[in-house]
């Protein structure tokens, strides 16, 4: 007999009467986050996610890590959250196919050469060997590629790819196995402040904690909204392909700086990518997938490599991004709210910054130490007018 | 039923999988397709759908009909990249097609 499988899914039952902190939103920053504070000894944290485990953006992007930022602060976050990644499998017990087949960004013109070199001398200074390369040293990584059509590439061997959906059943599981309890099908109605705690009122019932951590991304302005509370981040359609499975030809994630394409190969073979669809601003949160998204992406592929134009087209889907107008997220408690702490507006790009954002979030809602991104990236910030933009959002 | 048995072609998932999927605490089929992969080959759950809603509503004890399809994904079926591109109006990709 082997023994049972360790259970990596939500509960669902009745919530307890009384926690210590509820996490909004079960995704990949809010399940990090009760792993985070759990494997620390906080005791009694719940998760309440409105759905099942990936169903999300957490569950849908191209489960890209990348350290190619434009702020020294992101790139230091960056080449943390890589070695906790490359350590994950060992560490949680569960496999999540990292590849770490590098980065390598095309581009157009010399204006966004100027942006990125510009960005390279900031991460080679903290030590990430990106380099600035010629079209035909690119087509030497990717020989597949039309060189030509590009002014020039930026290329990091130790950036990676994952498969994101394992990195919540580790986070879920090892969470659960240090007494965090994880309700799935459980979504959020209502929300309240009384005296010093927070009563969360949701279908299976209410549990009052005197802190909560809004973690729900591109869901987080609407549960804000149940306290009163306005957020400034906002949601966005992103979608995505993947084809038929290939032979593994292609070694590094593949992007185009002006156009927001971006493609790897999966462990499995298949080409996964999305492109920039402009949107109107909007609050409504959209997942339906559009012919018009598998034209541009498949112009955009057969561009970039043009024998990709054989290739089959398996399927489509959309994530949510959750936006912000400086391409910088929303951490801390929210001024007027004591308890009532955010963890959003990741961008897009929150999937690979949770392991090591949530790290910090929890060394600083236990009181252990603090982390400069909780000065850059606070709420007020949006009325102060003062946080670097970051410059390199893809997608 | 045989635990080899395969009930998903395209990805090779098994009865026994399934299984593992329901008693690991996967229940939904939403859920099951991401833990085995299921339904996420080039026939997109069109040849599998059936026979794995049956397993896991044998698995979970529930009914069947009580079971939700997960969300089909398009295209219909798998299609060249270059048959896509030709729809694109735009010479610049990234430009929104839609009007």
């Amino acid at each position: 007999m082997t023994s049972p499988p360790k259970r990596l899914a939500g509960v669902q039952g009745p919530l307890p009467a009384s926690a210590e902190l509820v996490i909004v939103g079960g995704g990949v920053m809010g399940l990090a986050l009760a792993y985070n504070l759990a494997v620390r000894g906080q005791k009694n944290v719940v998760v309440l996610e409105g759905s099942y485990l990936a169903s999300g953006a957490s569950g849908r992007n191209g489960g890209g890590l990348r350290q190619q930022w434009s702020t020294e602060m992101n790139i230091r976050l960056m080449q943390e959250s890589l070695e906790i990644c490359g350590a994950f499998a060992r560490d949680m017990g569960i496999n999540v196919w990292m590849r770490q087949g590098g980065y390598l960004f095309l581009m157009r013109t010399a204006e966004t050469r100027a942006q990125i070199e510009r960005n390279i001398a900031l991460q080679n200074r903290c030590d990430v060997p990106t380099r600035l390369i010629t079209t035909d040293e690119a087509r030497r990584i990717v020989p597949e590629l039309a060189a030509d059509r590009f002014l020039a590439a930026s290329y990091n061997p130790t950036d990676a790819v994952v498969f994101p959906w394992p990195f919540l059943w580790g986070y879920a599981g090892a969470a659960s196995r240090c007494g965090a309890r994880i309700y799935t099908d459980t979504a959020v109605t209502a929300l309240e402040r009384r005296g010093p705690d927070y009563v969360v009122t949701t279908g299976r019932g209410s549990v009052t904690a005197p802190r909560v951590v809004n973690a729900a991304g591109a869901w987080s302005p609407r549960v804000a909204a149940l306290l009163g509370l306005t957020l400034p981040d906002w949601p966005a359609r992103h979608e995505i392909l993947s084809t038929e499975p290939l032979k593994p030809f292609l070694g590094p994630m593949v992007s185009v700086l002006e156009s927001g394409l971006y493609v790897s190969q999966s462990t499995r073979g298949e080409l996964v990518g999305g492109i920039t669809m402009h949107e109107p601003k909007t609050n409504e949160i959209k997942l339906g997938s559009r012919l018009s998204f598998l034209g541009a992406m498949a112009q955009g592929l057969v561009e970039v490599m043009p024998l990709l134009g054989e290739v089959k087209v398996v399927r489509q889907w959309a994530g949510p991004y959750d936006l912000t107008s400086d391409g910088n997220p929303i951490v801390g408690e929210a001024p007027g709210w004591p308890g009532f702490f955010l963890c959003c507006g990741f961008m897009g790009h929150g999937f690979m910054m949770a392991p090591v954002v949530a790290k910090y979030y929890a060394l600083h809602l236990l009181g252990l130490e603090t982390h400069p991104l909780f000065e850059r990236w606070r709420l007020s910030r949006f009325a102060e007018g003062g946080t670097e933009a970051e410059g390199m959002i893809i997608g | 039923m045989p635990r080899k048995l395969i009930l998903c072609r395209c990805e090779d998932v098994t009865a026994d999988d399934v299984a593992h999927a329901v008693a690991t605490g996967f229940q939904s089929l939403e859920e099951v397709k991401r833990y085995t992969g299921f339904g996420t080959g080039p026939c997109q759950g069109k040849e599998c759908l059936v026979a794995i809603a049956l397993a896991v509503a044998r698995a979970t004890s529930l009914p069947v009909t009580s079971l939700r399809a997960f969300t089909a994904r398009a295209p219909l079926s798998p299609t060249e990249l270059k048959q896509f591109a030709a729809l694109a109006e735009e010479p610049e990709p990234g430009a929104a097609l839609s009007k």
